[in-house]
C-alpha cells in the first residue's frame, strides 16, 4: 500500500455524482451548426486559416496555433465555413470572442486522418509540434497546452489525475471506466516522453468502478492507480501532488521542479487519440446534469451550442440558469448560443431547489472555519477583511495569489460570505493597477519626450537662423546648412560629456553609439543604491534627452521631413532593407532611447516609493529604495518578456502545470514585478516605523 | 444569478450562537439549584435589556434590525454576563452592566464581529470598578430565601424580617481566601471553611462542572477548537501547581484555582469567543496561556478577588498583535523559501 499524504483542510460537499454517473456516454444528435470557439485553450488565440464558404472536412486544421503557447482548433464535422467572427463562447467573462461557425452536412466526413506512428523514434520537439497542431490541450479546466507540458525529461513521477473531486462531475469517471485502456496507452506515451520514474493515477475513492477498470487495464504495465480519500478538492493538482508524493509546490513554482508533472485523464485519453489514432481534438466528454430530464455524460463536438444540448437532454421549467463546470468552481453561463470549449466539462441546469440560494450575508465573526477548510493554508477571513477594504498590499502580504479559488472557504463559512469573489475582486484590482501603472509610466515618458522636442526644434531653428545670418554666403546649400546643424547639435551633445568619442566622419553614427553608451552608463550608476534619488531623476531625463537627441541626429540624416517618432512608439515596426543605414541608425536611436526609459523608469518608481511617506526619514530608506528598483527593473523585464513575446520564450526551461488562472510569462514577471513593489512599500514602511517612536 | 461556489454549508451565525446557548443550560439548571430562582431572574433581566438595547442601537446606526437580533449574539452576552454577576444582586445592576456591555463593548465598535473586546467581560468589569459594593455580596449556596424572597431582594432590597443581610450573603471562596490567608493561617486552614466545599467552593463547583460538559458538547460540535481551553486551563493549572509547590502555606493548589470563580466559564466561554480572539491555532494557544496566567496573577497579587474579565480584557488588546505574528504558513512556503535561498 503506497504512503498517501494529507492536504490541509478540504471539505465533504454533497456529492451529487449519482445523477449522471450511471449510464453510458452517448453521442447527442450532430447540431445544425456549430460555434467553435478559436481560443478554447491558455494562451494566444488560434489563428483562423479557413475563408466563409469553404467546405471543410472532419478534423480539417480551421485555426492554426500562434506562437508557443497556443493549440490548433479543428473542424468537429464536415460541413462550410459560414462564419468567422466574434460570438458567444462559454467564458466567465461573457465577452464576445472570435469564432469560426460551422453549417453542418451531416455527412461527418473524415479528412485523412494522420497520426504519428514513430513517435517514439521521433524528437519530443517533433512530438510536441505535433500534439500542438492536433490541439491536445489539458482537460481538467485549466487548458493548458499539453505539448508545453511534455518538454521535460527524467521525471520523478507522472501524475494522472483522475480524482475529479467536484460535485455533480461525472466525465472523468465515465471515461475511465468505458475507456480505461486508451487512457492508460495515453499515460504510457506521456511516461515515455518525459521519462517518468513512476506514474501513477490517483482517483477518489468514490469511483470504485473507475479504480477496477483503470486497474485492470494497468494489469502488467508499470503504471499504479492509487486510490485516494475522497476530499474537495484533492483534484486539484497541487494537492493531488502534495497526496500522492507529499511534495507541497508553492504558488508561483513549477511542479517540475519537484521533478512531477500531473495530467488529467481526459488529456492523455486526447492525446492517445491524437498520437495513435491521429484525430485531433474535436470532441469531449460533457457532464450534462441538474435539472434536465436526461442527466448523463456526452461526447459533445466542440462548438456545438449548449441550448442544443440542453434540448436534447430535456430541461425542467424549474432550470433558471446554466452553470458551465461543477457548483464550487464553475461559473453562469451568459448566453446559451455559446458553443462547448475544451475546458467545459460540466454543464448544470441548475434551479433553486437544486442549489438553493444562500442565506443573507452576515459580518465575519472571526471563526476561522475558512481557515481549517482552506487547502492553501491560507488565512481566509484575513484575505476577506483585506480585499473588502481594498488594502491590496496586506492581501498580498497575507498570500493572496496562494488562493486557487476552490471555494471551500465560503463553503463552510457561517456568516454565508461569498469569499472567493472577494478575492477574485482583489486580484483584478491588482492586475488593473498594474496594466494602468504601466500605461501611465508609457504616456508619461511620451509627453517628456514631446516637451523636449519642442524645446529642440526652437533652438535648432533659432541656431539655423543665426548660422544664415552669419553666413549669408549664397554658395551655402540648403544640404549643407543642414549638415551643419546636425555637425552643431553633435557638437553640443559631445560637449555635454567629456567621455565621448571626438566626432568622426560618419558623425551620425558616432552619435548613436556614444547615447547608448551614455544610456548605459546612466543604468549603471542607476543601480547603485546610494544614489540620491532627485538627481537619478534627472540624470535620467538627461539621458533620455540625449537619446533622443541622438535619434533627431539620425533623422535628418535620412534627409526626409517625415517624423518617425509614432511610428517608434509602436513596438518595434519589423525593419526593411529599404534605406538601410538611416533606419538603422534609427532603430538604434530607439534602443538607446529605451534603454533610456526604462533607466527614468526606475527613478520614477523610486521617487514614487519616497513620496508615499511625507516626512520619511532619510537615512533607513536605503532597503527600501533598492527594493523599489528592484521591483522597477522587474516591471521593466516584463515588459520586455511581453514586447517579446513567444518567440523568446523558446529558451525557457520546463512548462508549467499552470494553475487555474494560469498566466504566462510576461503575465507572471507582472505579478512578480507588483509583488517586489509591495515588498519595496513594505520594507519603506517598515523603515519609516523604525525611525518613528510615535505608533 | 451568484457566482461560485453554488454550495454551501447551511450552518450560519444563528446556528452558532444558539448552540453556545444551548451548552450553557446545563450550567444555569446547576445555578439555579445552586443558588435559587435568581439566577433566572438576572438571566431574564439581562435577556430583555440585551435585545432592547441591541435593537435600539441598531435602528440608532441604520442597519437592519431582524437579521442582527435573530443572530443570537446578544442573547448570548446577556447570558454569559447573567451566569457571571452575583445571583442576588439588584436588578438595575444586571441592567446597567448589560447595556453598557451591547453599547460600548459591541454596538459602538461596529457590531457583531467588529467588537475588539468580549462584550460580556467589558460590562462585567464596569460593574465590579463601578459598583464594587454590590458586586461583592454573592449569594449563599443553597441559602435561606424563598423564590419570592428572592424576588424582593432583588427588586425591592427588602427582606423577611428574621433575616439579615448576613445570613444571605457571604463572600465568594476566592474573596475568602484572600482576605484570610495569614502568617498564623494557612491557605489549607482557610479552606477549611465549608464554604470551599470539595475543590473551589460548595455549590460553584458543581456548576464549574457544568460548564466543562458544556464546553465538551461545543468542542464535539466543532463550535469551539481545543486550543484557547486548553491553554488557559494548563497554565492555570501549571503555575498554580508551581507555587503550590513553592510554598504552600501561602498558595493554594491547582484543583482549587481551576474549579473556584469563573475559571470554566472563561475556559470554556469567554476565551473561546471568536471575534475577540486569534484565529490562528498557535495564536490562540498563546491567548489561552496568557489569560491563565494573567487570571492566577491577578487573583494571588492583585487587588481583584477573581480575574476572568480583567485577563480576557488584557488580552483582547493583544488580539490583532498575536494574530500579526503566528499566521501559519501558506502551502509550500517552506519549499519557497528554501529555494529562495538557495538562489
Amino acid at each position: 500500500m503506497r504512503q498517501l499524504y494529507r492536504f490541509h483542510g478540504g471539505i465533504h460537499p454533497p456529492e451529487f455524482k449519482e445523477l449522471s454517473n450511471g449510464t453510458p456516454i452517448v453521442s447527442p444528435p450532430l447540431p445544425a451548426r456549430l460555434v467553435v470557439p478559436v481560443s478554447q485553450h491558455l494562451g494566444a488565440p488560434a489563428k483562423p486559416c479557413v475563408a466563409v464558404g469553404e467546405a471543410v472536412l472532419k478534423g480539417q486544421l480551421i485555426a492554426c496555433a500562434d506562437g508557443r503557447v497556443s493549440a490548433a482548433v479543428h473542424a468537429p464535422t464536415s460541413g462550410r465555413v459560414v462564419a468567422v467572427g466574434e460570438a458567444d463562447v462559454a467564458h466567465p467573462s461573457g465577452l464576445l470572442q472570435t469564432c469560426i461557425s460551422i453549417e453542418t452536412d451531416g455527412l461527418d466526413a473524415w479528412i485523412e486522418k494522420t497520426p504519428l506512428p514513430n513517435w517514439q523514434e521521433a524528437d519530443n520537439e517533433t512530438v510536441r509540434a505535433f500534439l500542438r497542431d492536433m490541439g491536445v490541450v489539458g482537460q481538467g479546466g485549466a487548458v493548458f497546452p499539453t505539448a508545453l507540458k511534455l518538454g521535460v525529461s527524467h521525471l520523478d513521477t507522472l501524475i494522472v489525475n483522475g480524482a475529479e473531486c467536484e460535485p455533480f462531475i461525472s466525465c472523468d469517471d465515465r471515461l475511465m471506466r468505458e475507456r480505461a485502456q486508451e487512457i492508460v496507452e495515453g499515460v504510457r506515451i506521456a511516461g515515455t516522453l518525459t521519462g517518468a520514474r513512476e506514474m501513477l493515477i490517483g482517483v477518489e475513492d468514490n469511483k470504485p468502478e473507475a479504480i477496477a477498470a483503470l486497474t485492470a487495464a494497468c494489469a502488467g504495465t508499470p503504471i499504479e492507480v492509487v486510490s485516494v480519500p475522497t476530499l474537495y478538492p484533492s483534484g486539484g493538482a497541487k494537492q493531488l501532488i502534495r497526496i500522492l508524493t507529499g511534495k507541497e509546490v508553492p504558488h508561483g513554482m513549477r511542479s517540475t521542479d519537484f521533478g512531477v508533472q500531473c495530467f488529467n485523464v481526459g488529456t492523455l485519453y486526447s492525446l492517445k487519440r491524437a498520437i495513435v489514432d491521429g484525430e485531433p481534438v474535436i470532441s469531449r466528454i460533457v457532464t450534462l446534469t441538474g435539472e434536465l430530464e436526461r442527466c448523463g455524460n456526452a461526447e459533445v463536438l466542440l462548438g456545438t451550442p449548449v441550448e442544443h444540448l440542453l434540448a436534447w437532454a430535456g430541461v425542467n421549467t424549474r432550470c433558471d440558469g446554466v452553470i458551465v463546470g461543477g457548483p464550487m468552481m464553475g461559473f453562469p453561463l451568459e448566453s446559451r448560443v455559446a458553443g462547448v470549449g475544451k475546458a467545459v466539462n460540466c454543464l448544470i441546469a441548475r434551479s433553486d431547489t437544486l442549489l438553493p440560494p444562500r442565506p443573507p450575508a452576515m459580518p465575519c465573526i472571526r471563526c476561522g472555519a475558512c481557515a481549517d477548510a482552506c487547502p492553501a493554508q491560507l488565512q481566509p477571513m484575513e484575505l476577506y477583511w483585506h480585499a473588502k477594504a481594498r488594502e491590496f498590499g496586506p492581501a498580498q502580504e497575507a498570500n493572496l495569489f496562494d488562493c486557487i479559488e476552490c471555494g471551500a472557504c465560503s463553503y463552510v463559512c457561517p456568516s454565508q460570505l461569498p469569499l472567493v469573489d472577494f478575492y477574485k475582486f482583489a486580484k483584478d484590482e491588482i492586475w488593473a493597477a498594474e496594466r494602468d501603472k504601466k500605461a501611465a509610466d508609457r504616456a508619461r515618458a511620451r509627453h517628456e519626450f514631446r516637451q523636449f522636442r519642442i524645446e529642440r526644434d526652437k533652438t535648432e531653428k533659432a541656431e539655423r537662423l543665426a548660422a544664415r545670418a552669419a553666413t549669408p554666403a549664397p554658395a551655402a546649400t540648403p544640404d549643407a546648412a543642414k549638415a551643419d546643424a546636425i555637425r552643431a547639435a553633435m557638437a553640443k551633445a559631445a560637449e555635454r560629456k567629456a567621455d565621448v568619442a571626438p566626432p568622426t566622419e560618419d558623425a551620425k553614427r558616432a552619435a548613436i553609439k556614444a547615447a547608448m553608451a551614455r544610456a548605459a552608463a546612466k543604468k549603471a550608476e542607476q543601480q547603485d543604491a546610494g544614489t540620491p534619488p532627485k538627481p537619478a531623476l534627472d540624470d535620467a531625463k538627461r539621458a533620455a534627452i540625449e537619446a533622443a537627441m541622438a535619434r533627431a541626429a539620425a533623422k535628418k540624416a535620412e534627409q526626409q521631413g517625415t517624423a518617425t517618432s509614432e511610428a517608434e512608439a509602436v513596438p518595434a515596426p519589423a525593419p526593411k532593407p529599404a534605406i538601410d543605414d538611416t533606419k538603422r541608425a534609427a532603430i538604434e536611436a530607439a534602443m538607446a532611447r529605451a534603454a533610456a526609459k526604462k533607466a527614468e523608469q526606475q527613478s520614477t518608481a523610486t521617487s514614487e516609493a519616497e513620496a508615499v511617506p511625507a516626512s520619511a526619514p532619510k537615512p533607513a530608506i536605503d532597503d527600501a529604495k533598492r527594493a523599489a528598483i528592484e521591483a522597477a527593473m522587474a516591471r521593466a523585464a516584463a515588459r520586455k518578456a511581453e514586447q517579446q513575446g513567444a518567440a523568446a520564450a523558446e529558451a525557457e526551461a520546463a512548462p508549467a502545470p499552470a494553475p487555474k488562472p494560469a498566466i504566462d510569462d510576461a503575465k507572471r514577471a507582472a505579478i512578480e514585478a507588483a509583488m517586489a513593489r509591495a515588498a519595496a512599500k513594505k520594507a519603506e514602511r517598515e523603515a519609516q516605523k523604525g525611525q518613528d517612536p510615535q505608533p | 444569478m451568484m457566482y461560485a461556489p453554488y454550495l454551501a454549508r447551511p450552518t450560519t451565525v444563528s446556528t452558532v450562537m444558539f448552540k453556545v446557548l444551548a451548552a450553557l443550560l446545563p450550567a444555569i439548571a446547576t445555578s439555579v439549584w445552586v443558588f435559587g430562582v435568581g439566577v433566572l431572574v438576572q438571566l431574564a433581566l439581562a435577556s430583555v435589556t440585551a435585545l432592547v438595547t441591541e435593537a435600539l442601537m441598531l435602528r440608532a446606526r441604520a442597519v437592519p434590525v431582524a437579521p442582527f437580533l435573530k443572530d443570537g449574539s446578544a442573547l448570548l452576552t446577556a447570558w454569559l454576563l447573567a451566569l457571571s454577576m452575583p445571583p442576588l444582586g439588584v436588578w438595575w445592576l444586571i441592567v446597567v452592566a448589560t447595556a453598557f456591555a451591547i453599547v460600548f463593548g459591541k454596538q459602538l465598535y461596529g457590531g457583531l464581529g467588529n467588537n475588539p473586546f468580549n462584550p460580556a467581560m467589558v460590562g462585567f468589569a464596569m460593574a465590579i470598578v463601578a459598583f464594587p459594593a454590590q458586586m461583592a455580596a454573592w449569594g449563599i449556596p443553597h441559602g435561606p430565601l424563598s423564590a419570592l424572597d428572592q424576588l424582593g431582594w432583588i427588586f425591592a432590597r427588602e427582606l423577611p424580617a428574621h433575616l439579615t443581610l448576613d445570613a444571605i450573603s457571604s463572600a465568594t471562596p476566592l474573596d475568602y481566601l484572600k482576605t484570610h490567608i495569614a502568617p498564623d493561617m494557612s491557605a489549607t486552614q482557610v479552606m477549611a471553611s465549608p464554604l470551599f466545599g470539595h475543590f473551589g467552593g460548595a455549590g460553584s463547583e458543581w456548576v464549574a462542572f457544568a460548564y466543562v460538559a458544556g464546553g465538551l458538547y461545543l468542542l464535539q460540535q466543532k463550535v469551539i477548537a481545543w486550543h484557547t481551553p486548553v491553554a488557559m486551563l494548563g497554565a492555570l493549572g501549571l503555575i498554580a501547581a508551581l507555587m503550590h509547590l513553592a510554598d504552600p502555606w501561602y498558595y493554594s493548589g491547582a484543583p482549587f484555582h481551576l474549579a473556584a470563580g469563573a475559571t470554566m466559564l472563561a475556559a470554556f466561554f469567554i476565551v473561546t469567543d471568536p471575534v475577540s480572539a486569534p484565529v490562528s491555532a498557535r495564536g490562540r494557544l498563546i491567548f489561552g496561556a496568557g489569560v491563565g496566567v494573567l487570571v492566577y496573577v491577578i487573583r494571588v497579587f492583585g487587588g481583584y478577588p477573581d480575574a476572568a474579565a480583567f485577563s480576557v480584557l488584557l488580552m483582547n488588546i493583544a488580539t490583532p498583535l498575536i494574530d500579526r505574528y503566528t499566521r501559519p504558513p501558506s502551502f509550500g512556503a517552506a519549499n519557497r523559501k528554501r529555494k529562495e535561498k538557495s538562489r
